[in-house]
């Protein structure tokens, strides 16, 4: 019989509120296989992780129950104390009495009954753990990130300035992402394209990165430290290593309708075009959907003008198959489309704008070069009304928006609104607001500018129609404030549209098996201890992925991916999990169902003499690779003969649990 | 059946996947989204880990409801083991349809780890059919029964 010690945490009143934390322990001793059981107020303390080591010593313990928090917080924890006080790390488990008991029952008789079971319940399965080791494997030395706006691009910077090489997958002709179509930054009015233009420079000039647009990441298999990347570098139809950027063809390509994304379609492009000025790679591109002489054979003119006899149309997309031990999910966001929110007209009026849009109308590379126009007539607007929250924070259920808060909409109106105010200040301008949202390292005090300094005009409410009378906009919304309903005769319309995830990132994140929360913004491991690693182990997180960001925090967070991808790569070895498959060869029959059912390939089927009791033959028989194997367990329901276990959560052990659970 | 025993609770195994739906309950804990104390969960890698023969011991066992929870379609950890257990689950849940043990008693959700509220939810109303279905004797081993 096997001694086992159970160990009850309070939790402070965490759990010892709802649980009465000394009748579980006293519960406990009763339970065959418990030799000592006991109750304390924080077993993760020091203090309490050292009363386990004694326990363990003092009466010979040969496994350990822990009834507290959650095991994603402290099995490893545990395991550590376990394996410092000579305890195999895996003759540990956790009764999680804390999140799945004390937190969501509120009746203390339940609660301890409860904790009771669940605690027998651990026990029942302790009883039958087998001690493990964890092997090794190796760690590949090298980078993928997934996208190359600022995130991607800083940290790419910071993982190849610590030595390693690093890709930088982007799915546009060039880096830069959403920050290169920003005019100015809040709260500084810095000008975007000036500090982020020098970062991809530098990116483009650092020795270890490799920058790969134009591409995207189609399969990734393995596991952290040894995954395998398959990117398609799409057809540019021109020789990256030939091209010099000098932009001769522009005028000659006859096909000039294509819409200038990186302008918000707001005017138009020819077919071979390079996204903007400081493009990275500074290299065409050619679209393959409006080139004449992709569709039609007949034409060929840039190839013609080009001295440097780079364009190609034969170009086919490139397959790479590259290793790495690290990918960073940096794939960023998109606003989202205004159009189906009706009483904002954004889809009938050209003159209702997203403020993205508004920005490219601003600055000074984009379609008006910089002098604010109007979409539709090309005349300054002398009165425009600014929209929030258009399409955030929405009732779940109305299916109108986003339930989030898209977090910068209120600083960038702000800086939009001041700086209109700034450069023509004839014009009125008007912000429907339903909070004004501002904190941040000088946010208020800059909000605090537009409306004192600039008399910008915020109105709290929210409009419940934008219709075109004339050659006018009239907003008509109400003022909170004042009780009233108000009526604006606007030039221009701005919308604070909501952010969303990019839409590649779905693909993205069921390809990393990365988990992703409604919104399809990913899911970090821990929301507050580890908010930049996913729960998938060597997968990490920069950027508005994971959440709304500003360029602050977005960098921020940039750098410490990359310090969590650094610490991944500096091993040369990683330790791994133990809890795999494994067959009994005596009673595995060689049918290679389990063959076919897993995900990772780590079954083969070998001829093996196999001897037992009576049996000594040559059979062909399944073999489970310990390093390939992650641990699913889809071999282990598969198998016919029940050779297949999956240690760790043997049938053994989880039959004890519901056998606990269920008497 | 619950009327002969008022004071009957029901036995409620769910089996939840380490990657989604079991951080989806620790979600649900300390968002202290309440639900009844007849659930007590079971931690499996992955959904395709749950053995039908494990959700024959419970009802064997006793149980009155047994729940299996997953990553959603798409999401799972292991690219494909929910995918399986949907497969096995709905072969099996229709046998013990067959068997007596009414399709209410068994279900499979998928939860994911941000959706503590689903969790939350999907729990209380699986708690509540089991009990507009009352006990469950059908396949329970008497011997098991105590007194």
């Amino acid at each position: 019989m096997q001694k086992i010690g159970v160990f009850v945490c309070w939790c402070g009143s965490n759990i010892a509120g709802t649980v009465d934390v000394e009748a579980v322990a006293e519960a406990m001793k009763t339970v065959p296989g418990v030799v000592f059981s006991t109750h304390y107020q924080y077993m993760c303390s020091a203090a309490g992780q050292k009363l386990i080591a004694d326990a363990i010593h003092e009466h010979h313990l040969d496994g350990i129950v822990v009834a507290s928090c959650s095991p994603r917080m402290h099995e490893n924890t545990f395991r550590k104390t376990a394996e410092a006080a000579g305890l195999n790390p895996y003759m540990v488990e956790i009764a999680n009495i804390r999140e799945q008991c004390s937190w969501i029952h509120k009746d203390k008789e339940e609660g301890t009954a409860k904790a009771i079971v669940l605690a027998k319940a651990a026990v029942a399965k302790l009883l039958h753990n087998k001690p493990l080791t964890a092997g090794t494997s190796a760690v590949t030395k090298r980078c993928l990130v997934i996208g190359g706006g600022i995130a991607g691009i800083q940290t790419a910077l910071d993982v190849a300035d610590a030595g390693y090489e690093v890709d930088i997958v982007e799915q546009r002709p060039t880096i830069g992402g959403r920050m290169a179509q920003l005019d100015k930054t809040f709260p500084t009015l810095d000008c975007s394209a000036c500090i982020l233009t020098p970062k991809m420079v530098e990116a483009a000039q650092n020795e270890k990165i490799n920058i790969i647009s134009y591409a995207k990441v189609e399969k990734v298999d393995g596991f952290v430290g040894n995954f395998r990347a398959t990117i398609r570098k799409k057809a540019r139809c021109v020789d990256e290593t030939k091209c010099t950027g000098c932009s001769l063809y522009m005028n000659k390509c006859p096909s000039k309708k294509g819409k200038d994304e990186f302008n918000m379609e707001m005017n138009n492009r020819p077919a071979i075009y390079i996204p903007f000025a400081q493009a990275i790679p500074n290299v065409a591109v050619i679209d393959p959907e409006q080139c004449v002489k992709l569709k039609t054979g007949k034409c060929g003119l840039c190839q013609k003008v080009c001295t440097a006899g780079a364009i190609d149309y034969t170009q086919q997309d490139e397959l790479m198959e590259r290793e790495y031990g690290a990918i960073v999910v940096a794939t960023g966001f998109k606003p989202i489309d205004p159009s189906p929110l009706n009483e904002y007209g954004y889809a009938e009026n050209a003159d209702v704008i997203t403020s993205l849009e508004l920005e490219r109308l601003m600055n000074a590379a984009g379609p008006t070069k910089g002098t604010l126009l109007r979409p539709s007539d090309l005349k300054h607007p002398h009165e425009i009304v600014f929209i929030q929250c258009v399409g955030s924070r929405c009732d779940e259920n109305t299916k109108r928006g986003k339930p989030y808060c898209s977090k910068i909409c209120c600083m960038y109106t702000a800086k939009h609104a001041m700086l209109i105010r700034d450069k023509y200040p004839d014009t009125k301008v008007h912000v429907f607001y339903i909070d004004v949202r501002t904190p941040g390292k000088n946010f208020d005090e800059f909000y605090r500018r537009a409306v004192e300094q600039y008399g910008v005009d915020y109105i709290k409410g929210m409009v419940g129609k934008v219709a075109r009378e004339g050659d006018k906009l009239m907003v008509r919304g109400s003022d909170l404030i004042s009780n009233q309903q108000v009526e604006i005769a606007a030039d221009l319309v701005v919308l604070a549209t909501a952010i969303e995830p990019d839409p590649s990132a779905r693909s993205i994140g069921t390809m990393l098996t990365a988990s992703m929360d409604t919104n399809d913004f990913f899911t970090e491991a821990h929301a507050k201890l580890r908010p930049v690693e996913s729960p998938t182990a060597g997968i990490f997180l920069s950027g508005v992925a994971q959440g709304p960001k500003d360029v602050p925090e977005t960098v921020a967070q940039a750098s410490a991916a990359a310090a969590k991808v650094i610490g991944l790569l500096a091993k040369d070895h990683l330790v791994t999990n133990p809890c795999v498959a494994g067959s009994d060869e005596l009673l595995c029959n060689g049918c290679s169902q389990c063959e076919k059912v897993c995900p990772y390939g780590a079954i083969t089927y070998v001829d093996k003499e196999v001897r037992g009791p009576g049996v000594r033959e040559v059979r062909r028989v399944a073999q489970v690779n310990p390093a390939v194997c992650q641990g699913c367990g889809a071999c282990t329901v598969t198998c016919p003969s029940g050779a297949m276990d999956l240690k760790g959560f043997t049938n053994q052990q989880i039959m004890a649990e519901v056998d606990a659970i269920c008497l | 059946m619950s009327v002969n025993n008022p004071n009957w609770k029901p036995k409620i195994v769910a089996f939840c996947c380490n990657w989604c739906s079991y951080a989806g309950a620790d979600l649900a804990g300390s968002g202290r989204m309440n639900y009844p104390a007849d659930v007590k969960i079971i931690r499996v890698p992955c959904s395709c880990r749950v053995n039908p023969l494990f959700i024959l011991r419970a009802f064997e066992r006793g149980a009155d409801g047994v729940i299996i929870c997953g990553c959603h379609p798409g999401d799972c950890h292991y690219t494909s083991g929910n995918y399986y257990a949907r497969r096995r689950l709905t072969m099996l849940f229709s046998l013990l349809d067959y068997l007596g043990i009414e399709r209410d008693r068994t279900r499979v959700e998928w939860v994911s780890a941000a959706e503590g509220a689903k969790f939350a939810k999907t729990m209380n109303e699986f708690v509540e059919t089991i009990y507009s279905l009352g006990e469950n004797r059908k396949l329970s081993d008497i011997r098991c029964k105590k007194s």
